[in-house]
């Protein structure tokens, strides 16, 4: 098998790390915000898992990249242009619905990516992603069925989850299209071809999304830019104002 | 002289888990090894969940617990394969669990019974519940709510 370049696999470890980290870090927006009292404890749990996986994602990241950064310095110091996340995970809650809708269609990929992970070349990437697959099952069950419980719930509940998957669907292909980095750790059988795991997520999806009597966007045009950095959108600026802000105002602070 | 692991494996038996301080951290099977090396006594941890905020607590608590004891150069090692499950929590755990209102955690993806009133008839409310490691049921006999400790 071919040998990885060590800055490819740190732009791939990043990409794992920055897309738990931006969605986590979303999601736990909603705490206290939630409509109901489970779903608030639910988002709470999931964006904890979330940031969790971000430790390991990063924690390795920094290792591999071997310039003494740390997890806490590529999460808190990086700028926008320097985050590898796919744009699906940056943008913004909208609505709990669209939160759930954006929730589902990355945890549907995540789910697979993960499972492949686990069987990967890289000791340290099969064991975060055997630890990170457990939970994640549990987040796509959850998403999965709240996708459900809205799209076929009352006619305001499902259109705006109709609006949601027309806003978000555009999102999805990013997932699955591959560049040269994904290209070289798939080379190195250290992760899949991005591409492979379409086959299972569009079966997962497309049989949610029919059991919640909606309708995927006929137009196939995917957005790119997010994981190689090219090109994020203005969301992800706006959340990394708040989520980086003490650490830019008082560098170095710690508890 | 080095007091020995059996020995230490006792101490770690008498340090409670920082969120369900009726089983210790030894009973959820979060201690994976402990061993000498040289003067310094390497403790292995596998979290429960990536995000438990009570990893750094629960690791804190190990070494307070030895430094109390008198060993004066502890090393906790984080070791996360194989992950943890479920499947490690001591049948002792699983008791305490129980007498405590927490349902165990159980292969067929629920709990067997009421943890107050032992009814098998239970519900579930939601998948996630006051931490990450538990989900929310109601019993439909004594209509009391309860946390399951669930599978991973
Ligand atoms: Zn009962």
């Amino acid at each position: 098998m071919a040998e990885v370049d060590q800055a490819q696999l740190f732009e791939f470890l990043c990409r794992m790390g920055d897309n738990t980290l931006v969605l986590g870090h979303w999601v736990s927006e909603w705490c206290g915000h939630a409509p109901v009292l489970e779903e608030d404890i639910a988002l709470a749990n999931t964006a904890l898992d979330l940031i969790g996986q971000t430790q390991m994602w990063l924690g390795l990241a920094a290792e591999v990249e071997g310039k003494g950064r740390s997890a806490d310095d590529l999460a808190m110091l990086r700028d926008v242009w320097d985050f590898r996340n796919v744009l699906l995970v940056e943008q913004p809650n909208g609505d709990f619905g669209q939160t759930m809708m954006r929730q589902f269609l990355f945890d549907a990929w995540h789910l697979e990516m993960l499972g492949a992970l686990a069987g990967s070349s890289h000791d340290q990437i099969a064991a975060i992603a055997a630890k990170s697959v457990k939970e994640v099952q549990y987040h796509v069950e959850r998403s999965g069925d709240t996708v459900v419980g809205l799209g076929d719930g009352t006619s305001e509940s499902h259109s705006r989850m109709q609006k949601a998957l027309n806003l978000l669907w555009p999102y999805v292909g990013e997932m699955f299209a591959a560049d040269a980095v994904d290209n070289a750790v798939a080379a190195a059988g250290i992760a899949p071809d991005p591409a492979a795991l379409r086959e299972t997520y569009d079966a997962r999806v497309g049989a949610v999304l029919a059991e919640a009597t909606l309708s995927v966007p006929e137009d196939g045009f995917a957005h790119k830019g997010g994981k190689s950095g090219f090109q994020h959108s203005e969301h992800l600026g706006h959340l990394l104002t708040q989520m980086q802000w003490l650490q830019r105002a008082y560098p170095g602070a710690s508890w | 002289m080095k007091p020995a692991t059996e020995e230490i494996w006792s101490w770690l038996d008498e340090v409670p888990d920082p969120e369900i301080p009726v089983i210790s951290v030894v009973d959820l099977g979060i201690v994976r090894d402990v061993a000498w090396d040289g003067d310094t006594l390497e403790v292995a941890v596998t979290p429960t969940y990536s995000g438990c905020p009570a990893t750094g607590v629960i690791s804190m608590d190990i070494e307070t617990a030895l430094h109390d004891r008198g060993i004066e150069n502890v090393r906790i090692k984080t070791r996360i394969s194989p992950p943890w499950t479920t499947d490690w929590l001591s049948d002792t755990g699983r008791a305490k669990l129980m007498d405590y209102g927490i349902a165990p955690p159980r292969a067929a993806g629920g709990p067997e019974c009421c943890p107050r009133c032992k009814s098998t008839n239970v519900t579930r409310i939601s998948q996630f519940g006051s931490t990450p490691c538990k989900a929310q049921w109601r019993c439909t006999d004594c209509l009391e709510p309860f946390d399951y400790f669930k599978c991973i």
